[in-house]
């Protein structure tokens, strides 16, 4: 098994104490981000690289940056210029890179599980950066960090998750991290696009978005892939957005400082209206931001235990 | 050579024979059963058998040998080897090599090869379709003659109903069984696991149980349309279970087995995306464990296989999405049924699934201790509590997800024809 301390694979293995200094940590990085000369020495003489088997602009680009304001090395490697187009075992790769001296390697992968894999095979702190439709840690905490930014407390949240939760690492690492930390879940999609059994995770679900936003402290939309279309799981966008997409009109249901959050890229006229992704209860900008605050604490806290 | 094994409780579920006694086999036949048997003691290898169960060689109606073709994970002998060590005298392995079994030349092959290093008898099941493909016949007329003992595409399923219905008019002309591998593929959805709560957690696509209970009342219908009689490999789910008891009830010819790990472990074991835990038909539910046991109990299911499927360590060792499904299974079959079956089924029951059945299904006349039946006899130790140490396996490859766990019950001697293949544990 991997080691928590070593590894940050998901929100399902972290206690509540653990996320929330995690958060706590981001608070602090955020201060740094904000100011004029972004260069601390956290990181100083440390090797952080990613390695991404699926595309990637934010996610990449925020833990790069992150790792340079604290002043570590940085370097990329994609799935498609390297060695892994000339059938290279995951493994193979990950201890390749290991035995360079990294510290951290942060990985996208798209089969569930895959870093749980190489973090049993390498020395190096392993960063899950999204694993198929199994977790995107970093993302549910700065999910979390947005809302606790605003507002302050977990405990009883309403917090409202819309769209295709079955195929999205994004909704299931929210899901885990706002059930331990005592967060009130309720879902909302289409029958086809539930996970089964996810009523065992002691959330509310409906199939339904009003019900899904009704009093809602917070909304978050996911992303509607096109390829979940073709598979036969919805007959077209156009009818999800009709039925399931979040306009000003649904997002009246929930509450009046309610906040909307998305994980990007939105498929505008989908999940979201422009009118919604545009207007005053978005934080999607600001959850880009916390991106990186978050991420500079994911890699402080996991490297400076060497 | 000539054994006498005194004083073990023979289990003889054909002959219903179940008490203390001796057993004499003399020139590869058992000879002799009875009470203070008497023999002239020269040249006569004597085993106490005190406090040990003395039964018919197991037979397994259901594994891959993987030779022809991979025997980098497996072969005729290193399976054989494990099967003997495992207790089974008797195997029948599925045509899924390469080439796959659908023409004389590999039937030949396999035969000749078992004969020169097998340890246990090896008997051949042929394919339904040519090439497993799934689109024509494979010529079972000629297979049957040349020796196989069933048909299957096990590994695959047959999805064009028509071609089932006909595979089993065509393979009946014949007196073969058909083994079904059943499975739709189209709901298989890219899943790896069992749909549920399980792999919902670990961001796994879950196969529905549904994909298995199609297929099942698919090939109960042809079967019972046509008048002929069909075989449910490796059952898993509730549903398959009363789709199999109702069609008894209703006279429908279906036979169907299990496998130990469908009655031993649950989804559960894949958490950590354990690739040994990831097989086809996969791991269940709770439910579905206890549907299995009760399905054994009132005889709806027949016979317990070990589906034993090698693969080699890297086919394991990578991301759970792309792992080969199986696991071993001669080594550990008889000591799982002991320990998780002692409160579902008698000793006597246990070895008859394991034994009669499967024998009598393939036409095999094995599983037997009558007098003048070929000697193929194991002794088991009852009492014995172990912990499985995969390192230990003979099998080429150690893909089980048994590693560490405590069973108690094991063979110690395997008897082929008349000879001793493990005697004491060793090979």
């Amino acid at each position: 098994m991997f080691d928590v301390h070593k590894d940050l694979l998901g929100l399902k293995d972290l206690t509540a104490e653990q996320i929330n200094k995690i958060l706590d940590t981001a608070k602090t990085m955020k201060y740094i981000l904000q100011q004029k000369n972004r260069k601390t020495e956290h990181l100083k003489g440390k090797s952080v690289v990613t390695l991404f088997y699926e595309n990637s602009t934010r996610t990449r680009l925020s833990f790069e940056l992150a790792g340079k304001y604290m002043g570590a090395f940085t370097s990329n490697i994609t799935s498609s210029g390297s060695s892994v187009a000339k059938g290279e075992t995951l493994i193979d790769t990950a201890r390749t890179i290991d035995v360079m001296g990294t510290d951290v390697i942060i990985m996208r992968h798209g089969m569930s599980g895959a870093p749980h894999l190489v973090a049993k095979n390498v020395k190096a702190s392993v960063i899950n950066a999204g694993d198929g439709m199994n977790e995107h840690p970093t993302q549910a905490l700065l999910d979390l960090f947005t809302m606790k930014e605003k507002k302050k407390n977990f405990e009883g949240l309403k917090v409202a998750i819309v769209g295709d939760i079955l195929h999205s690492r994004v909704a299931r690492s929210n899901i885990w991290g706002l059930t331990k930390l005592g967060a009130e879940v309720s879902i909302g999609a289409p029958l086809t696009l539930l996970p089964p059994e996810i009523e065992k995770s002691n959330i509310n679900v409906y199939s339904s978005v009003q019900e899904a936003v009704l009093d809602a402290d917070v909304v978050m939309g996911l992303r509607i892939q096109t390829e979940r279309q073709k598979s036969g799981l919805f007959p077209s966008t156009g009818e999800y957005a009709r039925f399931f997409g979040i306009d000003p009109k649904r997002l009246t249901l929930a509450k009046p400082d309610a906040l909307l959050l998305h994980p990007g890229p939105v498929n505008r006229g989908v999940e979201l209206s422009s009118a919604v992704v545009d207007g005053n209860s978005s934080l999607i900008d600001e959850q880009v931001t916390n991106g990186v605050a978050i991420r500079m604490a994911v890699l402080y806290l996991y490297t400076k235990g060497e | 050579m000539r054994i006498l094994i005194k004083n073990g409780r023979v289990v003889d579920p054909k002959n219903k024979i179940d008490g203390v006694m001796d057993l004499y086999i003399e020139n590869g036949v058992i000879e002799d059963i009875g009470e203070d048997l008497d023999y002239d003691a020269s040249d006569l290898e004597t085993i106490d058998a005190t406090g040990k169960i003395v039964a018919p060689g197991l037979v397994d109606m259901h594994c891959h040998l993987r030779e022809p073709g991979q025997e980098y994970k497996e072969d005729i002998e290193t399976g054989t080897k494990s099967a003997a060590a495992g207790g089974f005298t008797s195997v029948a392995c599925m045509p899924n090599t390469n080439p796959v079994v659908d023409n004389v030349a590999v039937v030949e092959y396999i035969k000749n090869k078992a004969k020169s290093v097998g340890y246990v008898n090896v008997f051949p099941i042929g394919a339904i379709s040519k090439g497993l493909k799934g689109e024509e016949l494979a010529a079972i007329g000629e297979l049957k003659f040349a020796g196989i003992v069933a048909v299957s595409d096990d590994g695959r399923p047959v999805e064009n109903a028509n071609l089932m219905k006909n595979a089993l008019l065509y393979a009946q002309t014949f007196d073969t069984p058909v083994i079904s591998h059943c499975e739709d593929l189209s709901l298989l959805n890219g899943g790896t696991m069992n749909e549920g709560y399980v792999a919902t957690r670990l961001g796994l696509r879950g196969i529905t149980s549904a994909s298995e209970e199609v297929m099942v009342s698919r090939d109960i219908i042809l079967a019972e349309n046509t008048k002929t009689t069909v075989h449910i490999a490796h059952v898993s789910t509730k549903g398959s279970v009363e789709l199999v008891r109702q069609a008894k009830k209703r006279g429908v010819k279906v036979t169907c087995e299990t496998c130990p790990h469908y009655f031993s472990l649950t989804d559960d074991a894949v958490l950590g995306y354990n690739t040994n835990a990831k097989m086809n038909p996969p791991l269940r539910s709770a439910e579905d464990v206890n549907a299995i046991k009760e399905g054994l109990k009132d005889g709806t299911v027949d016979v317990i296989a070990t589906d034993h499927a090698p693969h080699h360590f890297d086919e394991k060792n990578c991301e759970f999405e792309r792992a080969n499904n199986g696991i071993v299974g001669f080594e550990t079959a008889l000591s799982l049924g002991m320990t998780y079956l002692s409160d579902t089924l008698s000793v006597s029951e246990l070895i008859y699934k394991m034994s009669v059945a499967p024998s009598s299904i393939l036409s095999i006349n094995k599983g037997t201790l009558g007098a003048g039946k070929s000697a193929d006899v194991i002794v088991i130790d009852p009492d014995m509590e172990y912990t499985v140490n995969v390192s230990e396996f003979h099998s080429k490859s150690k893909n089980s997800p048994y590693d560490g766990y405590k069973l108690k019950g094991k063979v110690i001697h395997t008897i082929v024809d008349g000879k001793f293949v493990m005697k004491e544990g060793i090979i």
